[in-house]
């Protein structure tokens, strides 16, 4: 291994050099950005799935079974990348989600890796696209996405992933958290999970209810500001019918419903690529990649540039209540030459 | 931010069921800042190394009160050592004979912390053994 760079190695199938680029990539060392750099050519193969739900619905026993049910059915090499929440206080986590997983242990072909939030809000951490794309690179065939256990908002995952399954379970919620903005509408599949308990009905029923009443005729993505609006195709053109999710029911711990589930994933795969919609969400995904890069590196440069008692001094003047922080930018901007 | 953070695999294996020592040192490290990735009940040798591979941990810890540390522990470090992992550290916790002590720390053992070991001691130990 010290003659080839990580980034070959990881590409040569080399299982520590896998683990040791996560985690470099995972602490946003250097070291990680360059293998990223080498490797971003060899991404943009390997079907993205995200699982996402509120806590205790069942994601990481219904990742298992699915991954479980590639491995039987397709042999394709399946990596999971399962996120859960840092302490906001001591920065301490306790990741769980292989006690879940445990049927897929011994399986060279199935690599799992648990990371932690470490303060990033939004259901994902700060590095999991970049941690997916690493095994994309390193020719995962699909690499499922589980977020922490998410509430309401945490939709970063319907960015991230090509598919988005949002799981629920009977008796969580009523038909007005079905009709709520968020995270219902970025599920590609909705999954009503342990349907083997009562009130299943319902659950579904308030499901069905809320695709009717508003199902979203085109996608809005939106970021910092600007919409991105992406149009639902033409009913009446055959060849691309739009997309409605389905529902799909399961129970997890005896696998039910995973094969119907996995066809569910299939079929969503195929109008991603019929449609056109996989390189528009590819596109909105890089965008979203790139300008949040640039903010990063423009950020970086104007604070190396600006002189830090120049900074200290507009900051305690803001404090003092002398001038609005959005003077400040454009006083810090002008005495900098730099233009907004 | 670049940041580094201690990762350890608190694992049980053997087939005893008894997991509340394990759960208590995962959550005192957790509460030490440290990242905890805990596997449950019943694993091989072979599943905690492979563990131990995919999450790229600084620390393995064990969790033994069947009496059987003497087999499943230079299982467990052989198994690293093939996986290249040999810069992992290996600490135990559980009902251990004191005549053991000595040949687990001959094999490499860090620690081995019995009934009533404090959980501050274990926290030192592993951030001594980490650096």
């Amino acid at each position: 291994m010290d003659l080839m760079t990580y980034s070959e190695a990881v590409l040569s199938g080399d299982r520590l050099a896998l683990t040791r680029l996560l985690t470099q990539v995972e602490n946003n060392l250097p070291e990680g950005r360059a293998s990223l750099i080498e490797l971003f050519p060899q991404t943009g193969k390997a079907h993205l799935i995200g699982v996402t739900g509120s806590p205790g619905t069942g994601k990481s026993s219904l990742v298992n079974q699915l991954a479980l049910h590639y491995r039987k059915t397709e042999n394709k090499r399946i990596a999971i990348v399962a996120v859960d929440p840092s302490s906001p206080f001591t920065g301490g986590a306790v990741l769980g989600d292989r006690v879940r997983m445990r049927d897929l242990s011994g399986d060279p072909d199935v690599f799992i890796r648990s990371m932690a939030t470490r303060g990033s809000l939004g259901g994902l951490a700060q590095s999991t696209a970049n941690m997916a794309q690493v095994f994309d690179a390193a020719g995962f065939d699909i690499v499922i996405i589980e977020t922490v256990g998410a509430g309401q908002s945490e939709v970063d995952i319907a960015r991230l992933a090509h598919t988005t399954l949002v799981v629920e379970a009977p008796g969580l919620g009523d038909d007005i958290q079905a009709i709520k903005a968020g995270i219902l509408e970025i599920a590609d599949i909705l999954v009503v999970n342990k349907a083997d308990r009562p009130g299943v009905e319902n659950t579904e029923k308030a499901l069905k209810s809320m695709l009717e009443l508003a199902h979203p005729a085109e996608r809005v993505f939106r970021h910092h500001g600007s919409t991105m609006r992406i149009a639902a195709p033409k009913q009446d053109s055959s060849s691309a019918p739009m997309w409605i999710p389905p529902i799909k029911r399961t129970v997890s711990t005896e696998g039910k419903g995973i094969t119907e589930l996995a066809e569910s994933i299939a079929k969503h795969l195929a109008h991603l690529r019929q449609s056109g919609d996989w390189a528009v969400r590819e596109r909105a995904r890089l965008e979203v990649e790139l300008d949040a890069l640039i903010r990063e590196a423009l950020v970086s440069r104007f604070r190396q540039d600006v002189p830090q008692q120049q900074y200290d001094a507009v900051l305690e003047k803001i404090i003092q209540r002398e001038i609005s922080p959005w003077e400040a930018v454009r006083v810090l901007m002008k005495e900098n030459n730099e233009s907004i | 931010m670049a940041e580094k953070k201690i990762r350890v695999l608190v694992a049980k294996p053997g087939l005893d069921g008894h997991d509340r020592g394990a759960k208590v040192v995962a959550r005192a490290l957790r509460d030490a800042g440290m990242e905890v990735i805990y596997t449950g009940l019943r694993q091989t040798p072979e599943m905690i190394a492979e563990a131990a591979l995919q999450e790229d941990v600084d620390v393995v810890g064990l969790s033994i009160l069947s009496g059987a540390h003497m087999a499943l522990t230079p299982r467990l470090l052989e198994l690293l050592r093939n996986n290249g992992q040999t810069h992992v550290k290996v600490f135990i916790g559980g009902i251990i004979p004191d005549e053991d002590l000595h040949r687990l720390k001959e094999m490499g053992v860090t620690g081995v912390y019995g009934p009533g070991a404090s959980t501050e001691d274990i926290i030192r130990d592993v951030r001594l053994a980490v650096t």
